[in-house]
């Protein structure tokens, strides 16, 4: 090994790494400071100061690393699921009831996103894969009204634990914002505490504007926790360090594929050392 | 939430006056500006640096003149660097070759390839009076085929009958098949989404394209995408040789630097944007109001 100095140069190498994992570059520049701090004028071989790169982002990431809990008193519990279009909220409800199932818990499926064409019938799909009851309506109908009747349907069951899918919408959007606060207010009139959790489900190919989904999404729907989908491809998802820094969200789970166990609990450290370009022995081949 | 690069500019470079040429020494000022909206627009890292490279040498030793501001100067060579990279004019879907033109849709999952094919669709059917054949070749996603299916109704363009069990080359050989022998001008293959380091995919993909021969393959993406975009568009490019770039969430509030990336790495052109879920809810490409986003302008 030849081992060198952190000098600014390195430093510079380190903080192109970070910017190329979409941490953008507040967290970036914070994290290179950080790391500048420390000392290593005596020298530090290259695999070293990547684990000196992991041990910083991981720092970050380890507050938010909780697993989604269910309050077996609150029964059903309600998980309501949102985001923007195509980041994978459907299909993650479906790893998640297989999750739950295996765990021997009853679920309620709600298909509420009754404006995107074969929403209804992809909701289907993953209820019959995870042994879930599905409560639909027809395409088109108010997801509010289907909020409803699914929390109305789990109670009458006695089920553990209600998943309702929603349709994408852009935090922009005002008046596909509003329908969501219009789920949540109904929800509320079954079960003034429903809904029990709120997951924004985030993709990992996504740049800096999960900033702004984290923060809207948030704001008008009381997001929390978070999932991030997709990390299964080449990007890291390192907005969800800008992220931490800055809303101090849990993270519960990481999608790593389409597959109904493609669902994994959120590892601040194995997550930080995919950012920092380190091989999990278990995934190198 | 993001200051404008020209007013960062103009704080940098206006107080200069009366001086013949933009030094190096204010252009690189300027320029670490430029970088850091560049980056928070979401362009990638490599591209960042080579369009920065570039743009720094044209500005340095530029002549200042008396009646445009220095910040506005260097603004304006930005944005016209931006523009010539993004391809300058808008290229529209070529359907010039002998029917049945195939159109493959290709991209990561949930970029909005199904919805694109349909909007596509009604475009070339209602717009340009092209009879259409769309077909699902997405055997994978759940109820992806009745996804097509329902949006064919929705814009009156027919779609291939699903045959469940069939692979999505058998599918894409059914369709060409069904196309010439119906008349139909125009075949849109929607193609399951796939991660490019998911080799046993992106090998079918490739034998898809062998098969059905498109006249133009178009790689679907995300306006909001990030850093990846480099490596998606680059992967995808090498694979089945893309002919444009369609992105998808134009409507969002992303800045759309992802477009400048995939643009710079693969030289293809950006043919359309998606701008809503609604089937009419897609636009042609308009650089100059593109490098304006980027810029935050
Ligand atoms: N590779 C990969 N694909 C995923 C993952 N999660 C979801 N997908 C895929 O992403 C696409 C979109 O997923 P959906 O679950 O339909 O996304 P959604 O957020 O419900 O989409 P809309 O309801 O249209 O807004 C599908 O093709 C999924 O199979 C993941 O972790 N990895
Ligand atoms: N806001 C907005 N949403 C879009 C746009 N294009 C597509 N969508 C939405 O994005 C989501 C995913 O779109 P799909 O067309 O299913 O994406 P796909 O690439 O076919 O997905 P897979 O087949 O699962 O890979 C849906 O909710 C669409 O309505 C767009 O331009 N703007
Ligand atoms: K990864
Ligand atoms: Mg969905
Ligand atoms: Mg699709």
């Amino acid at each position: 090994f030849t081992k060198r100095k952190l000098d600014a140069e390195s430093l510079d190498d380190l903080e192109d790494i970070l910017i190329q994992a979409d941490l953008g570059l507040a967290a970036a520049t914070r994290i290179r400071e950080a790391i500048g701090r420390g000392r290593y004028e005596k020298g530090i071989d290259p695999e070293a100061v990547k684990a000196v790169l992991a041990d910083e982002v991981e720092r970050a990431l380890a507050p938010v690393a909780r697993p989604l809990t269910i309050d077996p008193t609150k029964r059903p519990f309600v998980v309501l699921v949102v985001g923007v279009n195509g980041s994978g909220k459907t299909t993650t409800i479906g790893k998640l009831a297989a999750k739950l199932r295996g765990e021997g818990k009853t679920i309620v499926l709600a298909a509420g996103d009754t404006f995107r064409a074969a929403a209804i019938e992809q909701a289907r799909v993953w209820a019959r894969r995870t042994g879930s009851d599905l409560v639909e309506r027809d395409q088109g109908a108010d997801a509010a009204g289907l909020a409803f009747d699914a929390l109305t349907r789990a109670r009458e069951l006695h089920a553990d634990v209600v998943l309702m899918d929603t349709a994408g919408r852009l935090q922009n959007r005002a008046e596909l914002m509003s329908e969501l606060e219009k789920i949540i207010r109904v929800m509320k009139k079954v079960d003034p505490e429903a809904p029990h959790a709120t997951l924004l489900v985030l993709d990992a190919t996504v740049g800096q504007n999960a900033l702004s989904q984290v923060e809207i999404f948030g704001r008008i729907a009381g997001v929390t926790g978070l999932v991030m989908t997709k990390l299964d491809g080449t990007a890291r998802g390192g907005i969800l360090v800008a992220i931490a820094d800055k809303f101090a969200l849990p993270v519960h789970f990481i999608g790593v594929g389409e597959g109904v166990d493609d669902l994994e609990p959120f590892a601040a450290r194995d997550f930080a050392e995919a950012i920092a370009g380190i091989e999990r022995a278990d995934k190198a081949q | 939430m993001f200051e404008s690069l020209s007013e960062k500019l103009s704080g940098i470079l206006d107080k200069l006056t009366g001086r013949g040429a933009l030094s190096e020494e204010d252009v690189n000022a300027a320029m670490r500006e430029v970088r850091r909206a560049l980056l928070e627009a979401d362009v990638a890292l490599e591209v960042v640096r080579s369009f920065v490279d570039r743009t720094r040498t044209r500005a340095i030793g530029a002549a200042v003149i008396k009646s445009v501001k220095p910040g506005q100067m260097v603004v304006k060579i930005v944005h016209d660097s931006l523009v010539e990279t993004l391809g300058r004019e808008s290229q529209a879907i070529d359907l010039n070759a002998p029917a049945p033109v195939a159109i493959m849709l290709v991209g990561l999952q949930g970029a909005g390839k199904t919805t694109t094919a349909a909007k596509i669709a009604k475009r070339l059917a209602e717009r340009d009076r092209r009879k259409v054949l769309m077909a699902s070749l997405d055997v994978k996603r759940p109820a992806a085929q009745e996804q097509l299916a329902i949006l064919g109704r929705q814009v009156g363009v027919d779609t291939l009958p699903i045959i469940p069990g069939q692979d999505p080359v058998e599918i894409a050989r059914r369709a060409e098949a069904a196309a010439r022998l119906q008349g139909y001008d125009v075949v849109l293959l929607d193609t399951a989404g796939r991660t490019h380091v998911d080799e046993p995919l992106m090998e079918e993909m490739a034998q898809i394209r062998d098969a059905a021969h498109p006249h133009e393959v178009l790689l679907v993406a995300d306006a909001l995408t990030g850093q990846d975009a480099v490596n998606l568009a680059k992967s995808f490019n090498e694979r089945v040789g893309l002919t444009g770039i369609v992105l998808t969430r134009m409507d969002g509030d992303g800045r759309g630097g992802a477009a400048l990336s995939m643009r710079a790495v693969t030289g293809k052109p950006i043919k359309l944007l998606g701008v809503g879920e609604k089937m009419d809810a897609v636009e042609d490409f308009h650089p100059s109001r593109l490098a304006d986003r980027i810029l935050g302008m």
